[in-house]
């Protein structure tokens, strides 16, 4: 059985006296890619931006392996070191090259030396098809791009853990599956994962375990293929069904069905 | 018949004359400019306290700014300040206390606005790769700020360089004075306050324009 690298227990999280969350426990392990589903507002992505301390939990405590990592505001920086993270909006530096960009954290956060990282960046470029932008401006690229350069920053500081907060939420949908099979190649290369995402089929392919998350507390979990074809619990099953509805009018199943069919 | 008006620009030292009066606007505008910038960082941080008393001083402060003609503020420091607080200043001096009184409190602003226009997303996405808040600062948000506030900040340092004009009128003698003084004495030449008047308009124009084209420059360059 493989190392936990990360365990959350009983946090609650509350905005203004709104409940976020609501006593949310989880563990992931080493190599574990961990899904969490559920409706807009249910505290999915609170729950993310509460691992890497973002938002500050009302009550609970966070381990990252066996350190403590919640209710500290000291040196929240070397902990966010070992926490990658990716968000919605890509949020690349505009005014920094792709290099730079990518170099900024390893080279001011870990004292790595530059040559080293920029080598070490060009190989992860090429992995992803980007070799070509390494120096260009990111308002050149395209959403996709810049979502695909947001990752390999992230991997740069080689986290214990990557969060990823609906990565393709903003991104047009022939550009999802682009960043999407990135970061299914992660998962293949044994990174350990918490992602929070709309789209069900990369869900059903990408996730070892799913967390079916509601009004801050975790309904139901269970492994994707269990999850996705038969929920256990009849809240899961509407929100689910409200996905196969979707999809029958759009295009986005068909899609992400052709792209992540290999 | 009688020289041009503009010859007499030439005569003896006029034209020196009118230099060493620019040297005293600019003096005075730079001066002004680098005071500005300097409490307008301190007067932004105000802005953006968290405490409400400093906020509330410094929006005060602002809008007195705003509403208060220039030339007032000059009396009021000039001839006011002698009187109630017994505060002999020069002209020169009340200028420089006036001019920053006011360019604080834009450049604070501005300053403000160009840091709160960036994105929460960009501190953010920073921290989440474990920078600590200085280097968020210095790499993330300063350079960020610097290229939204630069175009700005040059706007408003050409419109401190030609409110400086108003200080002939606490007897300081800058180039409009100078000019003044050139054309009292040439004042059976008709046209002397023309032709003065205009290379004073040209002398702003040659240290203004600069600046308002490196303004453009930069904006265009960073949109």
């Amino acid at each position: 059985m493989a190392d936990t690298i990360l365990r959350v227990e009983n946090v609650y999280k509350s905005f203004d006296g709104q409940d976020v969350l609501r006593g949310v426990s989880l563990q992931i392990r080493e190599g574990e890619v961990v899904v969490i589903v559920g409706p807009s507002g249910c505290g999915k992505s609170t729950l993310l931006r509460c691992i890497n301390g973002l938002e500050t939990i009302s009550s609970g405590n966070i381990f990252l392996r066996d350190e403590k990592i919640s209710g500290r505001t000291k040196d929240l920086h070397l902990v966010r070191q070992k926490i990658g993270m990716v968000f919605q909006s890509y949020d690349l530096f505009p005014h920094m090259k792709v290099m730079d960009n990518l170099l900024l954290g390893p080279t001011r956060a870990l004292s790595r030396p530059r040559a080293d990282v920029e080598k070490e960046a060009l190989e992860m470029l090429e992995r992803v098809g980007l070799k070509d932008k390494a120096y260009a401006l990111p308002r050149t690229l395209s959403g996709g791009q810049k979502q695909r350069t947001a990752l390999v920053r992230a991997m740069l500081m080689h986290p214990e853990i990557l969060l990823l907060d609906e990565i393709t939420a903003a991104l047009d949908p022939e550009m999802v599956s682009e960043v999407l099979n990135v970061v299914i190649d992660l998962a293949r290369g044994g990174m350990t994962m918490a992602i929070v995402t709309h789209e069900m089929r990369f869900a059903e392919a990408v996730a070892d375990r799913v967390l079916f998350l509601e009004d801050g507390v975790v309904l139901e979990e269970g492994k994707p293929e269990e999850f996705f074809h038969t929920p256990k619990t009849e809240r899961a099953q509407r929100f689910l069904q409200s996905f196969t509805y979707a999809s029958k009018r759009g295009t986005s199943e068909k899609q992400s069905k052709n792209n992540l069919g290999d | 018949m009688q020289d041009l008006g503009i010859s007499i620009l030439f005569k003896g030292i006029n034209f020196q004359r009118l230099l060493g009066g620019l040297w005293v606007t600019l003096r005075l505008a730079l001066i002004t400019i680098g005071l500005s910038c300097l409490f307008g960082l301190l007067f932004a941080s105000l802005l953006l306290s968290r405490r409400k008393l400093p906020r509330i001083f410094c929006r005060i402060w602002l809008e007195i700014v705003r509403f208060m003609p220039q030339l007032v503020l000059l009396y009021i420091v000039y001839f006011g300040f002698a009187r109630v607080f017994g505060l002999d200043l020069d002209g020169e001096t009340s200028a420089v206390i006036v001019f920053t009184f006011w360019g604080t409190a834009e450049m604070g602003d501005l300053i403000r606005g160009a840091l709160t226009s960036i994105p929460r997303h960009q501190t953010e996405s920073a921290a989440a790769l474990g920078l600590k808040k200085s280097q968020i600062f210095l790499h993330v948000l300063i350079p960020q700020t610097l290229r939204r506030l630069l175009p700005q900040a040059i706007n408003l340092s050409t419109r401190i360089i030609k409110t400086t004009a108003l200080v002939k009128m606490i007897n300081v003698t800058e180039v409009l004075k100078v000019g003044q003084q050139i054309i009292g004495q040439f004042y059976r030449q008709p046209d002397a306050a023309f032709w003065v008047y205009f290379v004073i308009f040209l002398l702003y124009f040659i240290i203004c324009w600069p600046f308002s084209l490196l303004a453009r420059q930069l904006e265009k360059r960073w949109a």
